[in-house]
């Protein structure tokens, strides 16, 4: 069956135009460019940020780990807060941020992934909603408040919003002891890697 | 979701996954190399590969919950090892103590020997501290400390899956002195590893 295209391959011409148009004006702080428009370049970075990608993935780790409703919960709030805190991060200077807080989000989510934390669903919600909003505020700091950083942060937090379905689905799904073993296995690597992160950062502080 | 369906979509999700950081090393100005880095360095030096197949030989040996627990605890504890090395804290006979765990830990698995789950955990730390101090912090310049960090992280869990999955050969009835004579030759490297430490 063909769908009718004109309407379509319309708008994606426009869109591919207007943000054609929009990407010299673009400040480019720390977003590599794809040549596709600020959405793709959101998008792309979110998944080529370790320091971003791995707490959202252990969030939705966690979330799933409990149940179907706290995975959906996780769903909407995560992104949500990613893309509200990159709207008020989006005014401030540019920052990466403390190295120990980014170290401290690995252990503690990681460290909640290992432990199949039992967590309500409010305190789940909460700590997307925390998470959400500082790793936001990072990834909208230095972009200044115009429309093509709202677009780049429109497609970080629809990668957030994929990421979380793709993986807190798979991980509710799990039933065999030994797949949901290997979950909590995963977060015990975040939270190790959060462990040397404290090292790291420690070292360049030395010197 | 079937066992087989889930290792399948893992089996597509993995690679996609790890394969997109190398392939745009260039694009992301050196920031996304570190990875393979990370992943191949546990791999180079058989005293370091010897000791994490060991803790899987032995986890597997003992069952669970010591065949998940071991290989939990082994790589927190090595990151704090790591950690200690970043900071500067410096720690006496490492290279001594990294062969010592090659030579008790594949004893154990020779031996069978089965003590608390607790003990065996803790000998298994005791140990991993001075691989992270050894082998944690050997990053190149230029190369994102995050991404090392998880690739040596992940290529010793991986070490320890691999000697897992060899220490299941136990459910065989020659498996199980197979698996005692893989331990010896663990401890006859640490032996080895000792004398060249020491020599």
């Amino acid at each position: 069956m063909i769908a009718p295209r004109s309407p379509p391959a319309g708008w994606r011409r426009g869109a591919v135009a207007v943000c054609a148009a929009a990407c010299p004006g673009l400040a480019l702080a720390h977003l590599n460019s794809t040549g596709m428009g600020p959405v793709y370049d959101g998008v792309l970075h979110f998944l080529l940020s370790p320091e971003d990608l791995v707490p959202a993935l252990s969030l939705a780790l966690l979330a799933g780990l409990r149940d179907a409703s706290q995975g959906r919960k996780a769903l909407f709030v995560l992104p949500a807060a990613w893309l509200a805190g990159g709207v008020l991060g989006s005014s401030l200077a540019a920052t990466s941020g403390s190295p120990f807080v980014s170290a401290a989000w690995f252990l503690l989510l990681g460290g909640l992934v290992a432990a199949d934390a039992r967590l309500p669903a409010t305190a789940t919600v909460s700590l997307a909603g925390v998470v959400g909003l500082y790793h936001g505020g990072l990834n909208g700091s230095g972009m200044g408040g115009r429309g093509v950083a709202f677009a780049a942060l429109l497609g970080l937090s629809s990668a957030v919003f994929v990421l979380v379905a793709l993986a807190s689905a798979l991980v509710v799904s799990l039933r065999a002891r030994w797949a949901r073993i290997a979950v909590r296995v995963a977060g015990s690597w975040v939270a190790a890697a959060g462990i040397l992160m404290v090292g790291w950062a420690m070292r360049v502080r030395g010197r | 979701m079937t066992v087989g369906r889930t290792l399948r979509s893992v089996a597509v999700a993995a690679p996609a996954l790890l394969w997109a950081a190398p392939a745009l090393a260039h694009v992301q100005k050196g920031e996304a190399a570190g990875f393979v880095t990370g992943l191949l360095h546990p791999i180079s030096g058989l005293d370091h590969v010897l000791a994490m197949v060991a803790v899987g030989l032995w986890g597997a040996q003992l069952g669970s919950p010591a065949i998940w627990m071991l290989p939990v605890a082994f790589p927190m504890v090595m990151a704090f090892g790591g950690m200690l090395g970043l900071m500067g804290v410096a720690l006496p006979g490492v290279e001594v103590a990294i062969a010592l765990s090659g030579i008790l830990l594949g004893s154990a698995v020779m031996l069978e020997v089965r003590p608390r789950v607790v003990f065996a955990a803790a000998l298994v730390a005791f140990f991993a501290v001075f691989h992270g101090h050894a082998h944690g912090t050997e990053l190149p310049a230029g190369q994102s400390s995050l991404l090392y960090s998880l690739g040596f992280i992940v290529a010793t869990g991986t070490l320890h899956a691999v000697g897992i999955g060899i220490g299941e050969i136990r459910r065989a009835s020659w498996g199980r002195a197979v698996l005692r004579s893989a331990g010896a030759l663990v401890a006859v490297g640490g032996v080895f590893f000792l004398w060249r430490a020491l020599a």
